[in-house]
C-alpha cells in the first residue's frame, strides 16, 4: 500500500480513474457494434450458398422444396409483412384509445391499475400467448367472429375474397390477432409515456380555447409527441416481425402467398422455428440463413424509413413556423 | 493453514472421483421419435449397471451431423442413411427400436378404427385431389359410413422422421406423390396446414373438424384420436397395433440390405403396417475413444436383451431375437485400430 501525498498525486489518480472508467464505458458500447457486425458477418457468411446460386431471385421466388433442394424465401416474406401489417391496423389505434383514455379521460383511482394492467400484458412470455391462441382463441375465432366475417365482409364486391375461406381458426389473419394483442402493450405504454410528457400549460391553452378533448389531443398532444408515438409503433412492429412461437402456433406453416387471409401461410421467424432442427442439407441451411438475413434487412429498412419519416416531419416543422 | 489444505486435498480427490464416473458417461443425440424409450433405457441401465446414458433428442438431422463432426458418442435417425454415405463417413448403422405412423382424424359420425382408406386414396387426399369425404374414392371403401363435408389435411411443418415414414409409404403407393413432391424429413406439401411437433398436429385434428392428419402411434394411442384402419401390400385391412408392426419388421430383409437400412413401409405379410418404421443407430467404424464405443455397444446389447418389457410399456415394438443376432454380427465391424472388434 503507498499513499499518495500532495496535490499532484491525487489529480493523476482521479484523471486516470476518469480514463478508466471512460474506456470501460466506452468498451461496452463498442461490444454492441462489434456483436452486430459478428451477427452480420455470420448471417452473410451461412447465406453465401444461397446467395451465389440462387441470388436475388431467393427473394421473389415462391418454391421451398427440401426434397429437390430448391429453396425461395417469398413466401415467408409475404407471411411475415402481412401479419404484422394485421398487428399494426389492429394494434395502433387500439394502443391510441388506451393510451388517450389513461393520460387524458381516466379517473385517477383507475389510472394505476390500469397502466400496471398493460405493462404487465407485456411480460408476458410469447409462447402463452401461442398456446393461448391455439387452444382458445382459434377455436373460439372458427366457431363464431370467423363464419360471420365470411358471411358479411366476405360478401362485398371488392374486397370480398380476402375473407373469404373455410373457417378452421387458423390462418394469416389469426396470427395478425394475437400479434396485435401482443404489441398493444408495448404501443400503449409507449404513447401513454410520451403523452404525460406533454407540458399541462400547453394542453390547458387548447382547453381554455374550447377545444374538446379529441381536437387536444389530436392537435396539440400528438404534434408534441409524434417522434415518441412513432418509436413505440416501430417497437411494436419489431416485435410484430420478429415474433416466433405464437406465430408458429396458429399461422397454419403452409408456404403459401395467398391474399385470403383465412388461408394458412408462414413467416419466416416460424420457417426458421420449424425447420432448423432438422435442416442436414447445406442447401437447406443456407437457405434458412438467408431467411433470417433477410429479416435483419427488413428489421433495418422498417428502422430507415421511420427515422426517414421523422426528418421529414420536423423538416416541414421548421417551413410552417 | 492446515484445515483448509485438508478442505482442498478432499475436494480435489472429490473432483477426481467425480470425473472417473464422467467417464463412464455415454452420449448420445438425435431423433425425437425414439426419445422416450431411450431415455427410459437409460434410466434403467443406470440403474442396473451404474454408467449413465445421456441421450438428447435434437432431431435426426441434428444426429447425424453430431456423430459426423464426432461430439457424440451415438447419432440416431430414423431416416436410414445409404450404404454409400456409411462408406463414406465411415460410419455403422443398425435398429434399435420400431414404431409406427397413423393416420388420424377427427368426424362426429366416425369411431375410431372404423374408417378403411387405401395407400393411394391417402396419397390422393394430401395431394388435394381428393377435397371432400363423400369423395367416390372414399365411400366405396366405406359403405356404411355417413361422410361429408370439406378435409381439411395437416401434416407436420418441422422436419421429422414421422413425415420420412409418411411420405415413404406415399411414394410407394402413388407413382404421382413419387414424382410431384418426393422423400424427405420436410417435403414441400401441395396442400394443408402444419402443426409443429406430434401434439400440433394431433391440436389441429382435435380443433378441426373433418381433418386428417398423422401422428406417431404412442402418441395417438396415448391422446386417443381416432385412428384410420389401412390397406397392406397383401391387401388386408390392418389396424395400427404393436403386432402389425412386429410384422412388418419380421418379413423385412435386414440381412440382404446393406447397412441394414430397411425402411418398414409397405412390407409385405397379412398383418403387417404399413407404415411401420425402425430407428437407427449411427456409430463411427473406427471410433477414436474405442472404450466410448464399447460401453455404448454394451448399452444396447443390455437394451435389445432387457428392454422389450418397457418398450412395450411405451407403445413401442422391440426387435425380434433374429434380428438382434444380425445386429451384433454387425457390431463386429466396429474396430480399435488394429482391426480387433471392440464388443
Amino acid at each position: 500500500m503507498t499513499t499518495d501525498t500532495g496535490n499532484t498525486g491525487k489529480s493523476n489518480t482521479f484523471a486516470f480513474q476518469d480514463k478508466l472508467f471512460a474506456r470501460t464505458t466506452q468498451f461496452f458500447a463498442l461490444l454492441v457494434l462489434v456483436t452486430l457486425l459478428g451477427i452480420i458477418g455470420s448471417l452473410i457468411m451461412g447465406s453465401w450458398l444461397t446467395m451465389t446460386q440462387t441470388g436475388a431471385k431467393f427473394l421473389v421466388t415462391d418454391v421451398w422444396d427440401p426434397v429437390r433442394s430448391l429453396f425461395g424465401g417469398m413466401a415467408p416474406l409475404w407471411g411475415t409483412i402481412i401479419t404484422a401489417t394485421i398487428a399494426l391496423v389492429i394494434g395502433v389505434p387500439v394502443s391510441f384509445g388506451i393510451a388517450v383514455f389513461l393520460t387524458e379521460m381516466c379517473p385517477p383511482a383507475l389510472k394505476r391499475p390500469l397502466g400496471t394492467a398493460v405493462e404487465l400484458l407485456a411480460a408476458i412470455p410469447s409462447i402463452i400467448y401461442g398456446m393461448w391462441g391455439l387452444f382458445i382463441f382459434a377455436p373460439l375465432f372458427a366457431e363464431t367472429l370467423q363464419p360471420f366475417m365470411i358471411n358479411t365482409l366476405g360478401k362485398l364486391p371488392i374486397v370480398g375474397p380476402v375473407f373469404q375461406g373455410t373457417p378452421n381458426g387458423f390462418g394469416v389473419f389469426t396470427a395478425g390477432v394475437i400479434l396485435s394483442v401482443m404489441v398493444i402493450p408495448f404501443i400503449a405504454s409507449v404513447m401513454r409515456d410520451v403523452f404525460d410528457t406533454t407540458p399541462p400549460i400547453l394542453k390547458e391553452s387548447a382547453y381554455g380555447l374550447g377545444a374538446t378533448t379529441w381536437e387536444v389531443v389530436w392537435n396539440v398532444v400528438l404534434p408534441y409527441t409524434k417522434t415518441g408515438v412513432i418509436g413505440g409503433i416501430m417497437l411494436g412492429l419489431g416485435r410484430a416481425l420478429g415474433e416466433t412461437m405464437a406465430v408458429t402456433f396458429v399461422i397454419g406453416n403452409a408456404y403459401n402467398i395467398s391474399a385470403k387471409l383465412f388461408e394458412p401461410g408462414n413467416s419466416i421467424a416460424s420457417s426458421l422455428a420449424n425447420e432448423f432442427n432438422e435442416a442436414s442439407d447445406p442447401a437447406h441451411l443456407s437457405a434458412l440463413i438467408t431467411l433470417g438475413l433477410t429479416l435483419f434487412v427488413l428489421s433495418f429498412i422498417v428502422l430507415a424509413l421511420s427515422r426517414w419519416m421523422l426528418s421529414s416531419m420536423s423538416a416541414k416543422e421548421g417551413k410552417r413556423t | 493453514m492446515n484445515f483448509s489444505f485438508k478442505v482442498l486435498a478432499s475436494t480435489a480427490l472429490l473432483a477426481v472421483a467425480a470425473s472417473a464416473a464422467a467417464q463412464t458417461t455415454i452420449t448420445g443425440a438425435g431423433a425425437t421419435f425414439p426419445f422416450p424409450i431411450y431415455a427410459k433405457w437409460g434410466d434403467e441401465y443406470k440403474k442396473a449397471t451404474g454408467v449413465a446414458m445421456n441421450y438428447q433428442s435434437i432431431g435426426s438431422g441434428g444426429g447425424i451431423k453430431q456423430i459426423q463432426s464426432k461430439t457424440v458418442d451415438f447419432g440416431a435417425s430414423d431416416m436410414p442413411l445409404s450404404a454409400e454415405v456409411l462408406a463414406k463417413d465411415g460410419l455403422v448403422q443398425f435398429p434399435a427400436i420400431i414404431g409406427g405412423v397413423v393416420p388420424v382424424t377427427n368426424m362426429d359420425s366416425v369411431k375410431p378404427g372404423e374408417m378403411k382408406l387405401t395407400g393411394p386414396v391417402l396419397a390422393d387426399i394430401y395431394l388435394g385431389k381428393i377435397k371432400t369425404w363423400n369423395d367416390k374414392a372414399i365411400t366405396d371403401l366405406n359403405p356404411g359410413l355417413k361422410l361429408e363435408g370439406p378435409i381439411t389435411v395437416v401434416r407436420r411443418s418441422d422436419g421429422s422422421g414421422t413425415t420420412f415414414l409418411f411420405v415413404d409409404y406415399l411414394a410407394k403407393v402413388s407413382p404421382e406423390w413419387k414424382s410431384k413432391v418426393g422423400v424427405g424429413t420436410a417435403v414441400s406439401w401441395p396442400e394443408g396446414v402444419g402443426g409443429k411437433g406430434n401434439e400440433g398436429v394431433a391440436q389441429y385434428v382435435q380443433r378441426i373438424k373433418g381433418s386428417i392428419g398423422y401422428v406417431e402411434y404412442a402418441y395417438a394411442k396415448k391422446n386417443k384420436l381416432d385412428h384410420i384402419a389401412m390397406k397392406n401390400k397383401a391387401g388386408q385391412f390392418v389396424q395400427p397395433t404393436e403386432g402389425a408392426f412386429a410384422a412388418a419388421s419380421a418379413g423385412a430383409d435386414w440381412k440382404g440390405t446393406p447397412g441394414m437400412a430397411v425402411v418398414l413401409t409397405e412390407q409385405a405379410g397379412e398383418k403387417s403396417w404399413p407404415m411401420s418404421g425402425a430407428s437407427f443407430i449411427l456409430m463411427h467404424a473406427k471410433p477414436a475413444k474405442v472404450d466410448s464405443s464399447r460401453e455404448v455397444l454394451k448399452f444396447f446389447d443390455w437394451a435389445l436383451k432387457n428392454g422389450g418389457k418397457s418398450a412395450s410399456e411405451l407403445e413401442y415394438v422391440p426387435l425380434p431375437p433374429a434380428t438382434v443376432s444380425l445386429i451384433q454380427a454387425e457390431w463386429k465391424k466396429i474396430t480399435d485400430a488394429g482391426g480387433k472388434a471392440v464388443f
